[in-house]
């Protein structure tokens, strides 16, 4: 969960610090692939975002002089992340809720929407369910958000909560709208590992912000010796320079622990497969070394790091404060999704809008640390706003009753369905942890194209599977039921991500291929978009990327 | 690997009872791992509410052997060998098997003002901190709201004063209201009325079921229950606020240009 912090060059650690380092950083990060308008956009206003939370009862971290404290994290050149310990996002979803208990707004809880209801080209609406008592409901709208999240568990090692399973992207994709940079997938360097049962829950980049470090099983730092060409200046030259970026020296060069998320994780995946893992098939990650720096380590540790702290005393019988993680990648975040006017964040489909994790662009093929709560910040307000704008502007749309018959039979049918003649009666949960197996295997860290043309196969046959998947009991509270209906989110999106990754022949950012390791300048000009064809088939569409203003060309080349 | 039997509760607002299930449980295992794997290959409806399995969320709050603890948190191993029992949380209606619907901790924050920040101290429309006053609160934001201490709280749960105590959680979220370096509003009236602070006898159950190891009764209802008591029914406060001069607006922190100083509303 989002424990790092959130970007924005307040400037009030490092007065360096602008919009213009924080774009070219952003830009750097997604390797140019990303909506530079977004990126020009997020950079400039996260700051306010930042300002506005603190203006509604959020209470972040201080610096010496009492402003907004910021920290290190990968990519970002200065001190750039609010933060409030390592629970950075639990603040923000309280002070965002706390705030709009008392706006008058609302909040249908624990509602499922099944598909968008849409009057000719527009969105008319939305039909879904309540949980508690599985009763459908319709939605009349003349406007609609997504702000779904991403599609984390579609596979098996993820530190995504039980929400993210790609129902914006699906419902999106399925009301006609187009999906782009569905390839880049971001596996998080550091997730638990072990025991089992913990397996891919998040480790925050925070912790090599604070000074963590990578080893593996022979004690060697191994980050140093693979530095890629483009971030080689900005790195330091040593362990020593490292630690006194973590301490907050403007002379030094960031650790190599804090190069992008991508870059890290292979590294890791790197270590594993030359046998220089660590017990159970990851890397230590080693906080507690820096009690030789700081007198009172411990102390420093759980006041920085808490809920890193709490997580492994509690679940892991570890105290990070004496002994080092075991970490490994886990899925964590999807850089594509929705594609989005970069101004309003509306979708191909006129009225339905798209904010945060749901919504493609602003990362490009890799997302830095902290870019996301601020994206969701800045975009989440820009579709909210041009929402309502666009909600005065138009007269609500025609609700079309077969639209609601047919999804309302659709949502039923599992309970419709007996047990095949053999008498196997096949439930959600085996079908959805074998989707989750496969893949994680064929389209994962690193992809071939043998196995993801396996993987469009395997996924016909969860198709097969799918149809017939039974679901016993009642509409009330019945997880079995929205697992089955989940399984069809996953599926579309599954597909998507495999197809785009096929498509894309090179490496970069999040998508990494083993038959074409390096990045290509001429599949960098492309973004791939996913759209459903008229028959109900998946397309796969290259969309140029425009050309860059002259203005913001000339901040890249000044960061470089 | 070994197994273990789990007593869960199946049913609905109209009755229900425990049913016997055996698993599976491996190493480092967590309550909701069990239920999970129940759910999967023994029982496909069990109702059961989670999110992050992190202990971030608050969603997994249910009974464990008899008490309020998150699912996600809870190791098998620091259970005892013999059956283990799960129930959902008695003091909100069931809706079914695990899960109760505790919306009325949302109504119920309604009744509690919202924060309302001094003028900016900066000419930006920024404010400054110390970050002294800022980790006084950050102990009661870091709350979850898995509402395991409105579960315990026997005003709440033996007594049913839904309507008349808001409960430990609320009063936490009041405190973190009141004690907001910034903040200038003034909730004591309604936290000696329509919050019912003086329900709270100070049992300290709450303290001990919180994962977040907030010090629920002794950093946030004491002081609070303090102020009350110095607003409404101190004889001499009272008097000396009849004769006391009148010290303005309630703008009374400002920063002075040299550097800090702890906000007097924090440091009661």
């Amino acid at each position: 969960m989002a424990e790092g912090g959130v970007a924005a060059a307040l400037a009030n650690v490092d007065d360096r610090d602008n919009w213009r380092v924080h774009f070219a950083d952003t830009m750097r990060g997604g390797q140019y692939v990303n909506d530079w308008r977004m990126a020009e956009l997020h950079a400039k206003e996260a700051p306010d975002r930042v300002r506005e939370l603190e203006a509604w009862g959020a209470v972040f971290d201080r610096t010496p002089d009492g402003r907004i404290l910021q920290r290190n994290f990968g990519g970002h050149r200065y001190p750039r992340l609010a933060h409030v310990g390592d629970r950075t996002g639990l603040e923000m979803i309280r002070t965002l809720q706390d705030h709009g208990i008392h706006q008058g707004i609302q909040v249908h809880m624990e509602h499922t929407i099944v598909t968008l209801l849409k009057d000719g080209e527009r969105v008319s609406g939305a039909f879904g369910y309540d949980r508690e008592r599985g009763r459908f409901k319709l939605f009349r709208a003349k406007a609609v958000v997504l702000a779904t999240g991403g599609i984390g568990r579609a596979y098996k090692i993820t530190s995504n909560s039980w929400e993210y399973t790609a129902d914006g992207q699906s419902l999106a994709y399925n009301a006609g709208a187009e999906l782009m940079d569905m390839e880049f997938v971001q596996f998080h360097p550091t997730g638990m590992i072990w025991p089992p049962s913990v397996m891919g829950i998040l480790v925050t980049e925070g912790v090599r912000g604070e000074g963590g470090i990578l080893l593996n099983k022979n004690g060697e730092r191994f980050m140093f010796s693979s530095i890629p060409e483009n971030y080689r200046a900005q790195t330091a030259d040593n362990p020593e320079e490292g630690w006194r970026y973590t301490q907050g020296d403007k002379n030094a060069k960031r650790p190599p622990e804090l190069l992008t998320r991508d870059h890290v994780s292979r590294c890791i995946m790197n270590e594993v497969k030359a046998g220089r893992g660590s017990p159970h098939g990851g890397v230590f990650l080693d906080i507690a070394w820096i009690k030789e720096k700081l007198p009172n380590a411990a102390e420093h540790i759980k006041k920085k790091l808490p809920s890193m702290y709490h997580q492994f005393m509690q679940l892991a019988n570890l105290d990070i404060t004496k002994e080092p993680m075991e970490v490994g990648p886990t899925t964590h975040y999807i850089m594509g999704g929705v594609r989005v006017n970069s101004e309003t964040q509306m979708a191909s489909v006129p009225g339905l809008f798209a904010a945060g994790e749901v919504a493609a662009g602003l990362h490009g093929s890799n997302r830095l640390g902290g870019n996301s709560l601020s994206d969701l910040l800045v975009f989440g307000k820009r579709a909210g706003e041009f929402a309502a704008k666009f909600a005065k502007e138009h007269n609500a749309g025609v609700i079309d009753q077969t639209q609601i018959e047919e999804a309302a039979g659709e949502a039923l049918a599992p309970f419709d369905r007996t047990p095949g003649a053999n008498g196997s009666s096949e439930g959600p949960y085996q079908v959805q942890y074998d989707l989750q197996e496969m893949m994680q295997n064929l389209v994962g860290i690193v992809r071939y194209q043998r196995e993801m043309e396996q993987a469009l196969k395997e996924l016909a046959k969860f198709q097969e599977r799918c149809r017939k998947v039974v679901v016993h009991g009642h509409r009330e509270y019945n997880s079995g039921w929205h697992t089955a209906l989940d399984l069809q989110h996953l599926l579309t999106v599954s597909e998507a991500i495999t197809r785009a990754a096929i498509e894309r022949k090179e490496s970069r950012g999040g998508h990494f291929r083993d038959d074409y390791p390096n990045k290509d300048a001429a599949e960098g000009k492309f973004n791939i978009v996913v759209h459903r064809a008229g028959d109900g088939s998946m397309q796969i569409r290259r969309e140029p990327i425009p050309e860059m203003p002259e203005y913001l060309k000339q901040i890249i080349e000044e960061m470089k | 690997m070994s197994t273990a039997t789990f007593r869960i509760w199946r049913g609905d607002s109209a009755g229900g009872q425990f049913v016997d299930y055996t698993t599976k449980v491996a190493e480092g295992m967590v309550v909701l791992d069990a239920v999970h794997a129940i759910q999967a290959t023994q029982a496909n409806d069990l109702a059961c509410r989670w999110n992050c399995k992190a202990g971030r969320c608050g969603s997994c709050s249910a009974e464990i052997n008899g008490r309020p603890r998150l699912m996600c948190m809870t190791r098998l191993d620091e259970l005892p060998d013999e059956s283990i029992t799960v129930e959902p949380m008695k003091t909100f209606p069931l809706i079914r098997d695990l899960v109760t619907d505790v919306s009325w901790n949302y109504q119920a924050k309604k009744k509690i003002k919202k924060f309302k920040p001094r003028p900016p101290d900066a000419p930006d429309g920024t404010w400054r901190m110390a970050q002294a006053d800022v980790d006084r609160v950050q102990e009661f934001r870091k709350c979850i709201e898995c509402f395991l201490c409105q579960d315990v709280c026997h005003v709440l749960r033996d007594h049913n004063k839904l309507a008349e105590f808001v409960g430990p959680r609320l009063l936490v979220f009041a405190a973190a209201l009141e004690m907001h370096p910034l903040d200038t509003e003034d909730r004591l009236p309604e936290l000696k009325r329509s919050a019912g602070i003086g329900y709270c006898n100070i049992t300290k159950c709450c303290t001990k079921v919180c994962p977040e190891n907030i010090k629920i009764t002794d950093n946030a209802i004491i002081p609070l229950k303090e102020r009350v008591v110095d607003e409404f029914y101190d004889p001499l406060g009272w008097l000396w606020k009849l004769v006391r001069p009148k010290t303005g607006s309630g703008s009374e922190l400002k920063v002075p240009s040299s550097g800090l100083s702890q906000s007097p509303k924090a440091a009661v």
